[in-house]
């Protein structure tokens, strides 16, 4: 298990370099310098500057530079944020938009779950189609709609909780449920469609011959055996959450690493830029490895025959 | 019942609905898109102006016609390419099989590896914001779903026995493609098609909303829910409006993508 934990994540070594490679060359493609400015600087301030953030140096040599730097930790200095290092950001950030998708994740599990385990019970009835319908509507919603519509009724009309901010659990709510909410209807849905596909086999019409009740069956028969393709799902999930953190950070003005990400894009702080990259490729191939061995507990059945294919994203 | 849903019947008018008052903007939209009343700004919905008038004074109704033809252009079409060089792609790589294959799907892993929002904002670092910018981002990265879908589709058709039969017959790789194998997946293509519209409209939505995708004085739909988000405390119809026809819009498309599986294949139960 230890063994194929660290063949997993030397293989996911390369994936992250390759990330790392391209979005560097992207940055260094860009038409025009984070440096320019309507007002023209002077050539000798310019030649400072960038001799400083070592961009004379040819793109070959820059990059080594960086990965060298990388490598030891540090992420090289934010070109906006004069005198921060883009770790320090990081650092500082990265919490924050880690207990922002931990809730999110929470919340996707707890309205997810249940409502595919409903659905599936009362197959073909109301039920089934009141929670289909429901998990279509929350496929549909757009993150930024699920919180702006939150912030109108909650903050604006009812007033019961905050709009913005980061200040305490009351804060936590509304953007945890916003990026959660969307993804619960795709677990919603997919727990259904594996939870009555278990239902069918041989195994379940033992139990029922048995005259287990139905709930029992369900429950502890059905739903462990339905868990693997859940589980599968939760690689995709957690980049899901990763990215959806943008907006929802932007929504509801949260100190957070992708309100940092976008607001680095518009001022073009390439270090930023990469500094969140990396992290955010470091993340999903972490979750990945997280995720099969998971996957590898709940069904013995699956060997470890795919040493580099991670948990594929549908 | 593999009678075509209601649901998606409903869906289908509606999308085609849209669609036309998109394309005829001009002769439908009461007002034009970008004729500013000073003397009647931020106007809430009446009978003269039916989703009421923005900071400007401009028609949000007209507005959100001119907005649907750039959100639903930048859907269907950048779709539309990514399916058609997916499916190349995916089809060539499953057909060659052995190394070729495992080369060009390392390709698609790469691309893969990040989340689509991530990649397209970084391209969109690079190519700066603009209707054509997004464009270009959504298809180079869209394509890869498609080419890995038609892939597997393809390593399974093809061990088939009538398309062994047809290579017996001597057809070469081309025409057994062509002709044997992708008419098995029109099905699954139509499907496919009807699901990464709607994403390719959300991604695009999203950007604008954060203002990392379409710049003014072009405006979609997340451009617009973008601008109404700055006045949401007072005048909250600016926002609601405009993500209310992304909402719609989405879910007839995915309405629809359901209705289209079950007609196609009504054996198989509602999947994801």
């Amino acid at each position: 298990m230890l063994g194929y934990f660290f063949k997993r994540v030397l293989h996911g070594l390369p994936v992250i370099l390759v990330v790392a490679t391209l979005t560097f060359l992207i940055l260094r493609m860009v038409p025009g310098g984070p440096f320019d400015r309507d007002k023209k600087l002077p050539p000798e301030i310019l030649a400072n500057i960038e001799a400083k953030y070592h961009l004379d140096k040819p793109v070959l040599e820059q990059y080594l530079h960086y990965l060298g730097q990388v490598l030891q930790g540090d992420l090289g200095p934010s070109y906006k944020y004069v005198g921060r290092n883009v770790s320090d950001i990081l650092l500082e950030t990265f919490p924050v938009s880690l207990t922002l998708g931990l809730c999110a994740a929470l919340v996707t599990l707890c309205l997810g779950i249940p409502a595919g385990i409903l659905a599936a019970a009362g197959r073909d009835t109301w039920l089934d189609r009141f929670f289909i319908f429901l998990a279509t509507l929350g496929i549909s919603l757009p993150s930024f709609v699920i919180g702006t519509l939150l912030i109108l009724v909650f903050s604006h009309q009812l007033h019961w909780l905050p709009p913005a901010l980061w200040e305490g659990p009351r804060h936590v709510l509304m953007p945890a449920f916003a990026l959660g909410a969307g993804f619960a209807g795709y677990i919603a849905r997919l727990t259904r469609s594996t939870l009555l596909d278990v239902m069918d086999q041989d195994f379940i019409r033992t139990a029922r011959a048995k005259g287990l009740p139905e709930s029992t069956i369900m429950l502890k028969h059905a739903l462990i055996n339905a868990a693997s393709p859940v589980v599968s799902v939760m690689g995709p999930l957690t980049a899901g959450l990763v990215v959806g953190s943008f907006v929802i950070e932007y929504l509801f003005s949260i100190p957070g690493m992708g309100n940092y990400f976008i607001t680095a894009v518009t001022n073009r702080d390439y270090p930023l830029i990469m500094g969140v990259t990396l992290v955010y490729a470091v993340l999903i191939v972490l979750a990945n490895i997280v995720v099969d061995l998971i996957y590898m507990k709940l069904d013995p059945r699956v060997k470890l025959l795919d040493a580099t294919g991670s948990a594929k994203r549908t | 019942m593999s009678r075509f849903s209601m649901m998606a019947k409903i869906s289908a008018g509606f999308l085609i609905s849209m669609c036309l008052l998109a394309g005829f903007a001009p002769w439908v939209s009461p007002y034009s898109f970008d004729i500013q009343d000073t003397t009647r700004i931020l106007l809430t919905p009446s009978l003269q102006h039916w989703m009421g008038t923005d900071t400007l004074g401009r028609d949000l109704f007209s507005r959100l016609l001119y907005g649907a033809r750039v959100s639903l252009f930048i859907g269907i079409v950048t779709t539309l390419i990514a399916l058609v060089f997916g499916t190349l792609y995916g089809a060539v790589a499953g057909y060659a099989g052995g190394r070729i294959d495992s080369f060009m799907m390392r390709v698609v892993d790469v691309v893969f590896a990040l989340p689509d929002l991530l990649l397209i904002i970084l391209i969109m670092v690079a190519l700066g914001k603009g209707v054509l910018s997004i464009f270009i981002a959504l298809t180079l990265v869209s394509w890869v779903t498609v080419a890995r879908l038609v892939r597997g589709e393809v390593l399974k058709v093809k061990e088939y026995a009538y398309v062994t039969a047809s290579r017996a017959l001597g057809a070469g790789p081309a025409r057994i493609l062509w002709k044997e194998i992708l008419p098995n997946l029109y099905g699954v293509l139509l499907v496919t098609l009807s699901f990464r519209i709607p994403s390719a409209i959300l991604a695009e939505s999203t950007l604008s909303f954060i203002g990392l995708g379409i710049a003014p004085p072009a405006s979609s739909w997340g451009t617009l829910a973008n601008e109404g988000w700055k006045a949401i405390k007072f005048y909250p119809h600016l926002i609601l409006f405009p993500s209310l026809a992304i909402f719609l819009t989405i879910l007839a498309f995915n309405f629809l993508g359901d209705g289209l599986r079950d007609f196609l294949n009504p054996r198989r139960r509602k999947a994801i």
